[in-house]
């Protein structure tokens, strides 16, 4: 087996899994769906059409990190039960195709709901993008690739400590706030016209290229940490 | 540790005295013209936060070793993690005081005392990732929490350069860098002893905290050791 065919094994096995249970995009949804109806409750977006426009980038990516974390655990926690990550370790595959496999499953699974999502949000907030809105197209894949591959990866690094779903947030959004800011900033620049979003697509495309690599090379010693 | 034992005196008198020094200097430089006596925190402010870019380096070089050691030779990785420890409190220490001066500089220059820009932030972003760092080791208590915390480590250091390039990257309310920026910036040639003296002082200071905590951190790993031997030693009679 090629490497690829090895990433591609891990991603069907995820899909197969989610597609059986559907606890990750299920949970994921109705999370970010809350999330978006509190926020409304909380700044009365209709009322004020620019202020919306100004803060939705912001909510938009804040739900959707926290709507990742409920699912960034349960991912790895699927491969504790019946030992399977024991079985991965002794499996001849290498280990970064282990994560790949597995965080592009986690970003399939985030896509699909900001896909779901995306016109819930216009339409709660009133959005109708001023600046160049084909650009959400790099952002959203972007953004979202950056934030799930740390998130896969310090799901894993946090897997086996005390109270792991605590630990998980307290690492990553120290590491991911560079993303989350970009990301951020981007989106509100398609929305509101008021400024280019070129330099924020280059901090997000260095900030994922970097985290990436430092996420593959790294894999490994994480997965035989006992 | 009797060595080192024997060091620590001196270099505690070492440190001491040169701080003194600085300390005179950083009183007695003349008075700035826009801020007055206000604008001496600059010397505790610049020491601090210059050499709280250069300790987390120390702990990413000290995790990489650990990680290049972890299986060939565990004693000389014990001590690279004893030795990313200490640095990564020294980064906590030195950021947090980083901080306060430069708030307190902030109250009195601007009016507030914290403002989300570019430089802030990404300091912030600093001190927030290590102190994540030492909840790491704090809460995963297993045999992997030198790896884990080393991994951690490496993950941290390459956020700093794009906390340091902020304030080139972006226009801030924070002033343009002081050395190294464009034609006007510096300062005043009067006031450079002051400056290199202060940074001097707290990189000894540094140095002499970092050694403190390294060596304490050994002797924890020698105790834990010990009691685990211990442990082994009353099985086996059993």
């Amino acid at each position: 087996m090629s490497y690829l065919d090895h990433v591609l094994a891990h991603l069907r096995k995820d899909l197969r899994i989610e597609w059986r249970t559907k606890d990750s995009i299920n949970g994921m949804l109705f999370f970010t769906l809350l999330v978006t109806v509190v926020f409304s409750l909380a700044f009365d977006p209709t009322a004020y059409p620019s202020i919306a426009r100004q803060i939705s980038g912001g909510l938009l990516w804040v739900g959707l990190l926290f709507a990742a974390m409920t699912a960034l655990n349960q991912s790895w926690a699927r491969e504790l039960r019946n030992g399977s990550l024991e079985a991965q370790r002794l499996a001849p595959s290498p280990a970064s195709a282990l994560f790949i496999g597995k965080a592009l499953a986690n970003f399939l699974f985030v896509t699909a709901v900001e896909l779901i999502l995306a016109p819930v949000f216009t339409l709660f907030y009133n959005l109708h993008p001023l600046g160049d809105a084909w650009m959400l197209a790099i952002i959203m894949p972007l953004g979202t690739w950056a934030l799930v591959c740390n998130g896969t990866f310090f799901a894993a690094l946090g897997l086996r400590a005390r109270n792991r779903e605590l630990l998980l947030p307290l690492l990553l959004f120290p590491i991911t706030m560079p993303c989350l800011l970009a990301a951020v900033q981007a989106t509100t620049a398609v929305l509101t016209g008021d400024f280019p979003a070129t330099l924020w697509l280059k901090v997000l495309i260095a900030y994922a290229i970097i985290f990436t690599t430092v996420c593959v090379l790294t894999f490994d010693l994480i997965l035989q940490a006992d | 540790m009797k060595k080192s034992s024997k060091l620590a005196p001196i270099s505690l008198v070492v440190c001491l005295v040169v701080m003194a020094i600085g300390f005179d200097k950083a009183m007695t430089a003349p008075t700035e013209a826009t801020m007055g006596n206000l604008y001496r925190v600059f010397f505790y402010h610049f020491p601090h936060t210059i050499l709280s870019f250069l300790f987390p380096y120390l702990n990413c070089g000290a995790s990489l070793l650990y990680l290049v050691w972890r299986k060939s030779n565990p004693e000389r990785a014990a001590k690279a993690d004893a030795f990313a420890i200490a640095s990564c409190e020294i980064t906590v220490l030195y950021t947090t005081i980083g901080l306060a001066t430069g708030m307190l500089w902030g109250r009195a220059a601007w009016g507030i005392w914290w403002t989300w820009d570019a430089r802030l932030t990404t300091y912030l972003l600093l001190w927030l990732l290590y102190v994540s760092y030492l909840l790491l080791r704090r809460m995963s208590h297993s045999t992997s929490t030198a790896l884990l915390a080393a991994v951690l480590g490496i993950f941290a250091a390459v956020d700093i350069p794009i906390c340091f390039e902020s304030i080139r990257w972006w226009r801030t309310q924070h002033p343009a860098p002081v050395f190294g920026g464009g034609s006007d910036a510096g300062i005043d040639p009067s006031m450079y002893s002051a400056v290199w003296w202060n940074l001097i002082a707290f990189a000894l200071w540094g140095a002499f905290l970092l050694g403190c905590r390294y060596a304490l951190e050994r002797r924890r790993q020698a105790l834990d050791e010990a009691s685990a031997y211990d442990l082994l030693d009353a099985q086996e009679v059993r």
